[in-house]
């Protein structure tokens, strides 16, 4: 676009200032959050940073930053099994969203044109009500004395009520009914656009149907996999509020390990420091998609 | 693709509709259940809207969330739009890689980060948080997602037609907002829409960076259900859920008049479809 100079960095400017303010500077806030010791004060760390002594004040806050909140959350179990935890967790998590969504993904790119559309548009509205709703339906549903228990005991089932909610069984089933979608979506646009005649040639050259799906179709649809598996492991891995309804304290996870650490224990240096570390936990998988994303567009 | 709808298929699409229709069903069912007790049926009532609406502990933080969700989103699309022209028109200038940096990650990180994160820069600015705070916090986040679907949209305009207008003597402002706003514009409706139910529907980043006086609506459900099951959520849950089919029925009837042709696109939620594709 061919604008003035000025308004060209009118255009440029506004969101960049906005990005540095709202976005880069927090994190260096962290970061150096994150390497002070914890004080009873307002704010409750130290060093603070003051720039009324100019270089020396500056030289002065950089000697007294260390890395002793890292030892701390390394050395803790605790902290060490939340992030194991939440790993597993969103591993499984992706895992389980892969198995159930594929199919359902498969299911729509093969329905009729005008089915299509009402298909994606129903996954779509589940999608778009409050996330805190469908996470609470399944309290409703799991509860001791909730609707699936209920149904149980007057079938005669069970005697007493199924301990389903706040166990592990009931974040994964509340994980993967509130992710499902971010599954489904990006690998039914990937089938959507792949070329039938591939498939068709495998078929010619004598593949029956369930060759010709694993040796043509899922290698091809590896893109929309990764972007679904993307979109689910991210928010798993820091996930809240699935874990802090559903879930029980016994398995801690790091996202409700931070909220706590900051809101209930009051150590912002803990908890920026664990943030940081789940920041270095998910550069990981950021990269392994970059890599495989980039593979992906070269061939 | 163009396939065979299987016996597996079909099935697989039944039982996967079934899981994410059913638990909706239920809420919505046992909304109109007159016991106090959630599971007991006892008999159909409107006994617990009745309490939703005279109760008012739910109508204050419903305004609140509103106001943040509608300025949020608005100021949203419009540094998203910004984000999406600096990144498709603007192809060299210092600093470009990193701006493209900040404005994908904001997607990729958990949400208790980005809100610790705001929190701990306005207790450093000495800002008194509240209503400004999560505007700034929903804004920041939103515009990311109205980029990335604005972004590819533009991506695949031809801009001849901007060109053309350019030609026919409109100045470069003018032939943005006659040639090529059009065109992208049923992307930036989706964009602002998805940015506005993000907001509503945002609890994590808001708790970190409301005040003292600012409940948001999810913030309230999410102190109620944390001890149980509560009847008047089920009669609140019911209402948004009737809320959101209309919206999204009118927008999808609305989308399908203006783009008929791209249905699959305008149908799924695009920030998905476009990483999908990206």
């Amino acid at each position: 676009m061919n604008l003035p100079i000025s308004r060209r960095n009118l255009l440029i400017g506004i969101p960049y200032t906005w990005l540095m303010l709202f976005f880069l500077i927090p994190f260096v806030i962290v970061m150096s959050i994150s390497l002070s010791d914890p004080v009873i004060a307002i704010p409750p760390y130290s060093p603070v940073l003051s720039t009324n002594d100019g270089l020396a004040g500056v030289w002065n806050y950089l000697t007294q930053l260390d890395f002793e909140n890292f030892a701390i959350v390394l050395e803790d179990d605790v902290y060490l099994s939340s992030y194991l935890n939440s790993v597993q967790m969103a591993l499984t998590t992706t895992l389980l969203c892969l198995l159930l969504g594929y199919p359902i993904a498969y299911a729509i790119a093969s329905s009729p044109m005008h089915w299509k559309t009402r298909f994606i548009m129903a996954i779509n509205l589940t999608f778009w009500c409050s996330f805190l709703i469908r996470i609470y339906a399944w309290i409703v549903l799991l509860g001791n004395q909730g609707v699936v228990n209920n149904i149980l005991l007057s079938l005669g089932v069970i005697d007493s009520p199924i301990q389903m909610l706040n166990t592990d069984f009931a974040v994964y089933l509340g994980l993967v009914y509130a992710y499902l979608p971010l599954m489904i979506f990006p690998v039914y646009a990937t089938l959507e656009k792949l070329d039938n005649s591939v498939y068709e040639a495998s078929r010619d050259l004598g593949c029956s149907h369930i060759e010709s799906f694993f040796r043509v179709t899922l290698p091809l649809s590896r893109p929309g996999m990764l972007a679904g598996a993307f979109l689910v492991f991210v928010p798993v891995t820091g996930e809240y509020i699935v874990p802090s309804l559903l879930g029980n304290a016994s398995t801690p996870v790091i996202g409700r390990v931070l909220w706590n650490e900051f809101f209930s224990n009051g150590d912002w240096p803990l908890a920026a420091s664990i943030s940081v570390l789940l920041m270095l936990v998910l550069v990981l998988p950021i990269v392994l998609y970059q890599f495989f994303s980039n593979r992906n567009e070269e061939k | 693709m163009n396939r065979h709808l299987s016996w597996f298929g079909i099935t697989s699409l039944t039982l996967g509709l079934a899981f994410m229709y059913l638990p909706i069903l239920v809420l919505v069912i046992y909304s109109f259940n007159d016991s106090e007790m959630i599971t007991l049926w006892s008999h159909p009532s409107l006994r617990w809207y009745e309490k939703l609406f005279t109760d008012g502990n739910y109508w204050g933080p419903a305004w609140t969330t509103l106001r943040i969700s509608l300025v949020s989103s608005v100021l949203a699309t419009i540094l998203g739009v910004m984000i999406s022209l600096v990144v498709t028109r603007m192809r060299k200038f210092k600093g470009r890689s990193l701006f493209v940096g900040m404005t994908i990650a904001p997607l990729v990180l958990p949400e208790v980060i980005t809100g610790l994160a705001l929190l701990l820069l306005f207790i450093a600015m000495g800002v008194e948080r509240g209503f400004m705070t999560v505007i700034i916090a929903h804004t920041t986040f939103a515009m990311c997602f109205v980029s990335v679907i604005v972004t590819a949209r533009m991506a695949e305009f031809d801009m001849s037609t901007e060109e053309a207008a350019r030609d026919l003597g409109c100045g470069p402002v003018m032939a943005f907002f006659h040639a090529t706003l059009p065109a992208i514009l049923p992307a930036i409706v989706a964009a602002f829409l998805l940015a506005f139910a993000l907001s509503l529907d945002n609890l994590v980043v808001t708790t970190f960076t409301t005040g003292p006086g600012i409940t948001t609506l999810p913030m309230r459900v999410f102190s109620e259900i944390r001890t149980g099951v509560k009847p008047e959520i089920n009669a609140l849950s019911t209402m948004v859920i009737l809320l959101v089919t209309c919206v999204a029925i009118t927008s999808s009837l609305l989308t399908k008049r203006s783009a008929a042709k791209r249905v699959a696109a305008a149908d799924s939620p695009p920030a998905t479809s476009q990483l999908a594709s990206a």
